[in-house]
């Protein structure tokens, strides 16, 4: 069963993933990247990380594909949907992409990977909780600082300046 | 691919019928179609598209990691918010530049940004 449903949510994820990179037009490719991140959140769904699940929802459904749509809109009329989509160099990087993933596919079938067998343990997000305030607490604020910069780095960037 | 035998006092590696692999296979090909739009896409929100399914595939790893290794260690899952954050910051800063370019240039394509050409 839980083969079957990792069957079904990695074809959703990969078919989608290939749509973001193929398709013609931007705005479906941006449609397609929800579709893959909906993906995504069921497989942390199986791999029971229920609170990564909800905040891939809405973080990168919710937040960074709202923001992707804004952008395209707001560059719209821009790329004639006529012209080719991909640069001179497409040839040579799905090569080395295809190369890569026979290599990276070579080394994770062959590496025996020592696991624990353990079940995840029923109060996941509150040791995750705790982890925020405790070990890794002093990272979780250089990240809020991070969130913090960014946010003012974005206004000042997109900003209209008086000319 | 010749798999290698299962070591001794080991459990066979899967959590209720997935393989640890499986995951590690998506995660590599999410990762590789993220490289493509990244490096042929001529439109720069093209680009960006493809680094957000790169960070992706980073995250499946980590969280099959942590589910198939120590799960009483957050780890894995600790670093995956991480890499949410850091991505959340890139595409805000990252799309905002892209406004920014397109107020200035008229242009989103990548090729014809090349005001830093030597």
């Amino acid at each position: 069963m839980q083969q079957v449903i990792f069957a079904l949510l990695g074809l959703i994820t990969l078919g989608a993933a290939v749509m973001v990179a193929a398709s013609r037009s931007l705005l479906r490719s941006a449609l397609w990247l929800i579709l893959s991140f909906l993906g995504i959140a069921g497989i942390y769904i199986l791999l029971q990380a229920e609170f990564l699940a909800v905040v891939q929802v809405l973080v990168y459904v919710g937040a960074i594909a709202t923001l992707i749509i804004f952008a395209i809109m707001l560059s719209r009329n821009v790329m004639d949907p006529k012209e080719p989509r991909f640069n001179d160099q497409w040839g040579l990087a799905g090569g080395f992409a295809a190369l890569l993933f026979v290599v990276l596919a070579a080394i994770v079938t062959r590496v025996h990977w020592p696991i624990s067998g353990a079940p995840a343990p029923p109060d996941a997000i509150t040791r995750l909780g705790m982890d925020f305030v405790g070990a890794y607490a002093v990272p979780f604020e250089v990240a809020s600082v991070l969130l913090v910069v960014a946010m003012i780095g974005a206004i000042i960037i997109a900003r209209e300046r008086d000319r | 691919m010749i798999p290698l035998p299962a070591v001794e006092g080991l459990p066979l590696p899967t959590v209720e019928g997935v393989p640890l692999t499986w995951y590690l296979l998506l995660a590599a090909g999410l990762f590789c179609i993220g490289i493509v739009a990244a490096l042929a896409r001529r439109n720069a929100i093209g680009v960006l598209m493809g680094i957000e399914l790169m960070l992706n595939a980073v995250n499946i790893n980590l969280i099959a990691f942590w589910r198939y290794g120590v799960t009483s260690v957050m780890t894995g899952q600790v670093f995956a918010v991480f890499v949410i954050t850091v991505a959340a910051a890139e595409a805000a800063v990252g799309l905002a530049l892209i406004i920014g370019v397109y107020r200035q240039r008229r242009t989103v394509t990548v090729e014809d940004l090349d005001l830093m050409k030597g």
